[in-house]
């Protein structure tokens, strides 16, 4: 049997089963907490940084995606320290690749310019790095550019949960890392690759797209791979 | 450089005069005065001129004070060809349209063709049609700009009235009923841009294969019914432009008034086309030399010289060679080149301009007359293409992958002549880009349009207000889009530069 437990998000009682995490919670009960890595029906891995929060009795922020709920948690989604450090890792994630919305198939359906837009990031106080990084045209309908990727996961964690292919991977440390296909092999050569293109729907930014698509075309359809698990689960 | 180092060197002062400000833009780049230096051989002028991007003119003198060599310089590079490498060849069309924002149309067009070549389709015919349209409106709203906003203060107030007021503000007080016309024909054009493509600056809606979306009967209802206005305002600009034209004697005999070869697309008829069509190119005494030039052929009929003091190319007539394969494009060019327009009010107002002036018009003031005949061609072709209730198909989207490993995408824009020429690889990767721009084209005959400017209003040692503002309105003329090579904001747009024979800079001026 489930345990039900009681936490205080920004002040409010809520109900929550013990095993969820406070994203889950806070979702569930319309508390807004910004993520990008996350994705409904994947594993976490708090690699995003930005659905940090302040708990109570607790010196240092915790990501709400893999922190568990326990009775008389309580936990503040907002506050100005918060804020100041979302801004910070987005203007970071910004920073670290070639991200240039104007030219990009995703604009206007991205998931980091979204997030962008509401954390107010209108410049990047930090200086870009400008790596010279390649685009992987190689699979005959779907493109990487690396230069977009803002290395959450989510494909490499779609692969590998829902499709069961584990066609892709992170390699490298750091500033460093890459997504790799199929231990470095060009993903038109990637031969555990099903072609299914679940890895491109649930990239949050333009870093993979369907090949012809222009600037402002690529949308996403994120929920049809999330509802795939959640369809499962009654298994 | 030489003509920097001796920049350097010298001692600068700001000539009050000149600093009036013809637009807010320039501003803050005014220079401080070092009043206290003695017989100043250098003088730096800031006011602002009208034209898109930024360039740098050296008039070279000889002892004697007479100008011995000029040359235009574009002083910033864009490296848009070696960037692209390694994209994706169907997001051509929205990285080349960062070009410029005045005529993304433009680039959007040339390069959405050049994809098509590289998918080897023919797209749908409502597709095209309404390539066309957008394009139309683009030369309306683009020449609207260039005759009002940019060069109608020099028209109508006159070249040698005071900078201060030589602008649009100075439009308004003396000549409201023009400056409105400008203002309500370029938002014409660009209102259609953004009923049909959603947004008026670069927008998505131009894709390789065709347009995302098809026409909405709404917005063909409402362009067809405020048309007429815009053609309205058109043919009274030309009635008062052509009063006008006698007022320029000395212009229009100094301005680029020399024999070139000229070049241009025209129709399987010769007539004028601006969105399809081949090139071809006629002799300063109209003879065709070259007709009915592919696309994919055009760089055995167009060289591109490096230049050692600009980063603007300096393309030239192939056959004949660097430099005296020199040839024109844009307005004059095209109305040069083609048998007629096609459409018939556009044909009646291009009779009486060759009546005047003769078949082939040599003089680049003529830029101006021939922008304005081309708008109403322009408007004629909306009109046509929207009267076509085939312009409301639905299939406007032709989809392929890669199926040539190049391709070559010829348009008009409204400055001229612009090719794209993409090769890919077997994964649509850009392997390899070549972009030939407008102004590109036209940059020989700027350099000698300057010289002969320069020649008749340049005497001495210092550049006159005169001759500066004529200097500028000769580039001015050509509807130069420097921002196709170079583009910086908030730095004054042309330098001249007055140098003497042992690379003494006598004057500079920016303008």
């Amino acid at each position: 049997m489930t345990e039900k437990v009681k936490v205080r998000i920004d002040g409010e009682v809520i109900a929550a089963t013990a095993g969820q995490t406070i994203l889950e919670v806070a979702r569930t009960n319309n508390k807004y907490i910004p993520a990008l890595c996350y994705m409904e029906g994947l594993s976490t891995v708090g690699a995003c940084r930005l659905c940090m929060v302040e708990v109570s009795g607790v010196a240092r922020l915790l990501p709400a995606c893999t922190t568990p709920v326990q009775e008389g948690l309580a936990v503040a989604t907002t506050s100005p320290q918060l804020e100041s450090y979302r801004k910070m890792a987005l203007e970071l994630l910004f920073a670290e690749r070639n991200h240039v919305c104007a030219v990009c198939v995703s604009s206007g359906h991205c998931e980091l310019q979204t997030l962008a837009q509401e954390h107010g990031v209108t410049s990047v106080r930090y200086p870009y790095s400008y790596p010279r990084l390649p685009v992987d045209t190689t699979h005959p309908r779907f493109v990487l550019d690396h230069n977009r990727c803002v290395l959450c996961s989510r494909c490499v964690r779609t692969c590998a949960e829902v499709e069961g292919a584990h066609v892709w991977d992170l390699a490298g440390r750091g500033v460093g890392s890459r997504l790799v296909s199929e231990l470095q092999r060009p993903w038109g050569e990637a031969t555990s690759c099903t072609s299914c293109g679940k890895c491109v729907q649930a990239c949050p930014t333009g870093a993979m797209a369907e090949k012809g698509f222009g600037v402002e075309e690529m949308t996403k359809r994120r929920a049809a791979v999330s509802r795939l698990t959640s369809m499962r689960e009654g298994e | 450089m030489a003509t920097r180092k001796a920049t350097a060197d010298t001692r600068r002062r700001t000539t009050p005069a000149a600093a009036g400000v013809e637009s807010a833009g320039d501003a803050q780049a005014t220079q401080p005065v070092e009043a206290q230096r003695p017989a100043m051989q250098t003088v730096t002028i800031n006011h602002v001129s009208r034209i898109e991007g930024h360039a740098k003119i050296t008039i070279k003198l000889d002892d004697a004070g007479r100008v011995t060599d000029t040359q235009f310089h574009v002083t910033q590079i864009r490296g848009f060809e070696k960037f692209v490498e390694g994209r994706p060849y169907y997001e051509m069309p929205s990285i080349t349209s960062r070009i410029c924002g005045i005529c993304p149309v433009s680039h959007l067009l040339a390069s959405s063709k050049a994809c098509d070549e590289i998918m080897a389709v023919r797209i749908p015919a409502a597709a095209a049609q309404l390539r066309e349209l957008i394009h139309c409106a683009q030369f309306v709203q683009s020449h609207a700009l260039s005759f009002f906003h940019l060069s109608a203060p020099d028209l109508l107030l006159g070249m040698d009235a005071d900078p201060a007021h030589r602008n649009v503000a100075g439009l308004l007080e003396s000549h409201p009923e023009a400056l409105r016309d400008g203002i309500a024909l370029r938002k014409f054009g660009q209102q259609v841009i953004e009923r049909l493509a959603k947004e008026r600056v670069h927008p998505s809606w131009m894709v390789p294969g065709g347009v995302n979306a098809p026409l909405d009967p709404q917005v063909r209802i409402k362009t067809l019914e405020e048309l007429p206005g815009a053609m309205a305002i058109v043919q009274r600009t030309l009635a008062m432009w052509k009063r006008a034209l006698d007022g320029f004697p000395e212009e229009i005999e100094a301005f680029s008034n020399f024999p070139t070869m000229y070049c241009g697309l025209v129709g399987p008829d010769g007539s004028l086309r601006l969105y399809d069509g081949n090139m071809r190119f006629i002799g300063a005494d109209g003879a065709i030399i070259a007709d009915q030039v592919r696309p994919e052929d055009y760089a055995t009929y167009i060289g591109e010289a490096s230049m050692t003091d600009s980063y603007l190319k300096a393309p030239y007539y192939k056959p004949i060679g660097f430099p005296d394969g020199i040839y024109r494009v844009g307005p004059l060019a095209r109305l040069n080149v083609a048998d007629r327009c096609g459409t018939p009010l556009a044909d009646a107002e291009l009779e009486l301009y060759r009546a005047r002036f003769g078949r082939i018009v040599q003089s680049g003031f003529h830029y101006h007359y021939a922008r304005l005949i081309e708008a109403l061609y322009a408007l004629e072709r909306m009109e046509q293409l929207l009267a076509n209730p085939a312009i409301l198909a639905t299939k406007v989207r032709a989809h392929a992958g890669v199926n040539n490993l190049e391709g070559t995408g010829i348009i008009e824009a409204p400055r001229g002549t612009l090719i794209h020429n993409y090769k890919v690889n077997e994964n649509g990767a850009i392997t390899w880009a070549n972009l030939i721009v407008a102004t590109g084209h036209n940059n020989l005959a700027i350099t000698r349009g300057v010289h002969q400017v320069a020649e008749r209003f340049i005497s001495g040692k210092k550049i006159e207000e005169a001759a500066l503002n004529r200097v500028s309105a000769l580039v001015r003329a050509y509807d130069p889009c420097l921002s196709c090579s170079t583009h910086q904001l908030g730095v004054a747009a042309v330098a001249i530069t007055l140098v003497g024979p042992d690379g003494e800079v006598f004057d500079e001026v920016t303008t």
